[in-house]
């Protein structure tokens, strides 16, 4: 890498003290993401584990519960989504050449279709809301004879959607702070890790909703 | 060392780099972080003492007399929590580790500062979560927090200990992530894989468990707190929930938790055990690949604390045959530690003391984690105080012995200073003396059939209570003495120069206290550790 070469005397800016130089702090940050995503792997594991445990002991209220989710909204969040980790990849792309323009334009899409996702979330949300589907003492489910396991249902529904939905918010804070170092020169074309693992958290998140999405509202479907 | 007085601490080290509340509290060096813990797990470890105080207290006598039964249920649970999670966790890995990782592998700090500065934070707040529970009434539900008790029946302070422990456990996370990237990518010039120190692979085996088992605990404690704040139904029995999830997931962490305590003490016995035999370690590719080899099947294990729970026996059965195969590695550093000294001129130093009392109760608390994991003996003695006596051994034997040992070698290191040696070996014994006398009559205890976790007793059981209380107090001495003098050496303690021991090892080849970024030039390793050609010198004997 010959740019680093020719930085490695004039101590880049963005090299923190007590790294050698560029190449080593971009290969210690972006590995410092991966661990962390293991261990997100690990955390929403178990609540896969918990998941996999009921819904293996309880079918039918799993399946009846399931057809309660709105599909449309949680296809269309599906899709939001999927073109969201699209823009983030571009931005991320945008940043390794350095044109601050486009990273901060796919930067903005990024974030209005994550914030188009949690809205969509919200209104699922307030639909559970009043039709008694939020576990506790108001809940109510139509099958009296489901009533207690489709509470485990919603349990689940409601811990790990909103643990996801709060790793958008997290999501949307990066963003952020991402578009706030790029507009003030920051990021540069040597200096484009933080967008890269940022895009790698983001990542992460859409994908834990890939596994959700079905796991909570394609079951027992037939199209 | 005679000449030792006249020296002067190098100037330009980190203690002198900053001096107000400022340069401690921002700070991002890694030996001042290493502090920062080091002052906050004493205190907490102080906390969870008193607490053992009022146990031993109340089971001086039968009748149970000193507390209710309600509150000793709090004091033994509030012992639990500060103790496991705000001392023994972070014990070793976020102090000695802390201070001590980047010193050894030749780099300037960890490979995230400002994550390692954070990590502090967090453990602090998750601890202000937990101090408010102590004083909101205390907590009852055993530091396990075992479902549906703690999420429908217990009436203390369960949501904001709960949220402290999760708070907490990203701390510990944070710091296996550091450590994990440190290790990987900031290796000087030189230093391969199998030229780290033994301390390093301990740590780094410990990281591994830090990032792959405290998010699973993390996560089941939201479940309990949703259950218990917002009436959710996971763990509830009402909605057809399985209290028995809990136990799973919550030893799927808390057995590899018992690791994140003893590998990095495992760690710090080999540096030991080098440095007061003068000898490399024998079998240094064992030991360094047998802290791997626990780390993994200390994730297979967990089903051993439910052999009573209502897990099927088949499940029951490969867990107990896997705990066994821990024995395996366990016993090959052991064997190496015993190979090593063989034959060696061992110099009995403080830390060299500390050592031999860690091997010898370590191994008692190992063998008799083997009779626990039989699943005929462990029906008799579950919950009985076999098991207080095993896991007590492991920790306060195993951990706290190594934690010493190693501070007292590592001291001059970290404050410049020499502790005062022969007040610091009658320490040694008091603590060895102490806790067998506090420890081991519980194993008897137990076995007779005494039950954990109740305050009053049949008065057969008294005089071996009587014997634990009074070996407490003794060991409480040996813990305060420690304190006092490490504190005294601090201001008359002799200067120590950069290697009091003679040992091997990159933290030697630089000053004591070394400056902020560790080395004045990076150092190049062409040497394996512990290389140790002759006999050394003129060190302190
Ligand atoms: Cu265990």
């Amino acid at each position: 890498m010959p740019e680093a070469v020719l930085h490695e005397h004039h101590h880049p800016p963005a090299l923190a003290h007590h790294f050698e130089n560029l190449e080593e702090q971009h290969t210690a940050a972006t590995l410092g993401m991966w661990v962390f995503l293991v261990t997100e792997v690990l955390f929403f594991g178990g609540l896969f584990m918990a998941y996999t445990l009921y819904r293996h002991w309880y079918p039918a209220a799993f399946m009846a519960s399931s057809h309660e989710l709105d599909i449309t909204l949680g296809a269309t969040n599906t899709a939001v989504l999927i073109v969201s980790s699209l823009t983030m990849a571009l931005a991320v792309h945008a940043a390794q050449e350095g044109e601050r323009g486009k990273i901060m334009f796919f930067l903005v899409v990024t974030m209005i279709l994550g914030l188009a996702f949690l809205g969509i979330k919200s209104v699922e949300y307030m639909d559970k809301f009043e039709h008694h589907h939020v576990p506790g003492a108001s809940f109510h489910f139509d099958d009296p004879a489901l009533q207690q396991p489709a509470q485990i249902f919603f349990s689940l529904y409601f811990v790990m959607t909103g643990l996801h939905a709060l790793h958008m918010i997290v999501g949307l804070g990066l963003m952020t702070w991402m578009f706030i170092w790029t507009k003030n020169g920051t990021i540069t074309k040597d200096y484009s890790s933080p967008i890269e693992i940022s895009g790698l958290y983001w990542h992460f998140v859409d994908i834990v909703w890939i596994f959700l999405f079905p796991l909570l509202y394609l079951l027992g479907r037939h199209i | 060392m005679s000449s030792s007085t006249e020296l002067k601490l190098p100037p330009n080290n980190y203690l002198h780099d900053g001096y107000g509340w400022k340069s401690w509290l921002l700070t991002r060096d890694h030996k001042r972080i290493a502090l920062l813990y080091l002052a906050a797990i004493t205190f907490f470890f102080i906390i969870g003492g008193a607490f053992a105080v009022g146990i031993r207290l109340d089971l001086a006598t039968p009748a149970g007399d000193m507390v209710t039964d309600d509150t000793y249920n709090k004091l033994f649970t509030m012992h639990g929590v500060m103790m496991v999670f705000f001392f023994l966790i972070p014990a070793v890995p976020a102090t000695l580790g802390n201070f001590l990782l980047p010193l050894m592998i030749g780099a300037k700090d960890l490979a995230f500062p400002k994550i390692n500065l954070a990590s502090w934070y967090i453990y602090m707040i998750g601890s202000l979560f937990t101090l408010y529970a102590i004083i909101a009434g205390g907590l009852d539900t055993g530091w396990t927090f075992y479902t549906p008790f703690s999420t429908a029946a217990s009436t203390s302070a369960v949501l904001p200990a709960g949220l402290g422990i999760f708070i907490n456990g990203f701390s510990s996370i944070l710091t296996g992530l550091n450590f994990i990237v440190t290790i990987h990518r900031m290796r000087a010039p030189g230093m391969t894989w199998f030229r780290l120190p033994l301390f390093i692979w301990a740590h780094y085996a410990t990281s591994i468990i830090m990032i792959l088992g405290t998010p699973v605990v993390a996560v089941t404690l939201v479940m309990v707190v949703a259950e218990r704040a917002f009436h959710f139904g996971i763990f509830d029995p009402a909605v057809g929930g399985d209290p028995v999830l809990f136990q799973h997931l919550f030893w799927f962490y808390s057995h590899p938790a018992v690791y994140i305590m003893v590998l990095p003490s495992m760690g710090i016995i080999s540096e030991l055990i080098a440095a007061f035999c003068r000898k490399q370690i024998f079998g240094y590719t064992f030991v360094a690949f047998s802290s791997l080899g626990i780390a993994v099947l200390g994730f297979l294990v967990w089903g051993h604390h439910m052999f009573v729970a209502g897990e099927s026996v088949y499940a029951a059965l490969v867990f107990s045959l896997i705990s066994f195969f821990v024995a395996i590695p366990s016993a090959v550093k052991v064997f190496n530690w015993t190979a090593t000294m063989y034959k060696g001129s061992v110099e009995w130093a403080t830390p060299m003391l500390y050592a031999i009392g860690f091997i010898g109760l370590f191994t008692i608390g190992g063998l008799t984690g083997l009779f626990l994991a039989s699943i005929g003996i462990d029906v008799h003695v579950t919950d009985t105080y076999f098991v207080v006596a095993h896991f007590h051994y492991v920790m306060v034997g195993g951990t706290i012995m190594a934690y010493l040992g190693g501070l007292h070698y590592w001291w001059p290191k970290i404050s410049g200073r020499m502790y005062p040696e022969r007040l610091a070996k009658i320490a040694a014994v008091i603590v060895f003396v102490g806790f067998n006398l506090t420890f081991f009559p519980q194993f008897i205890l137990g076995y007779l059939g005494m039950p954990r976790r109740y305050h009053a007793y049949p008065p057969e059981f008294q005089l071996l209570n009587v014997l634990s209380s009074a070996g407490a107090s003794i060991l409480a001495i040996g813990y305060l003495l420690p304190m006092f003098y490490f504190a005294w050496s601090l201001r008359y303690g002799p200067i120590a120069g950069s290697n009091p021991w003679g040992a091997v090892g990159l933290e030697w080849n630089t000053t004591s206290p070394p400056p902020t970024l560790n080395f004045e030039e990076t150092p190049v390793v062409t040497w394996d550790a512990y290389e140790y050609p002759t006999p050394v010198e003129g060190h302190v004997a």
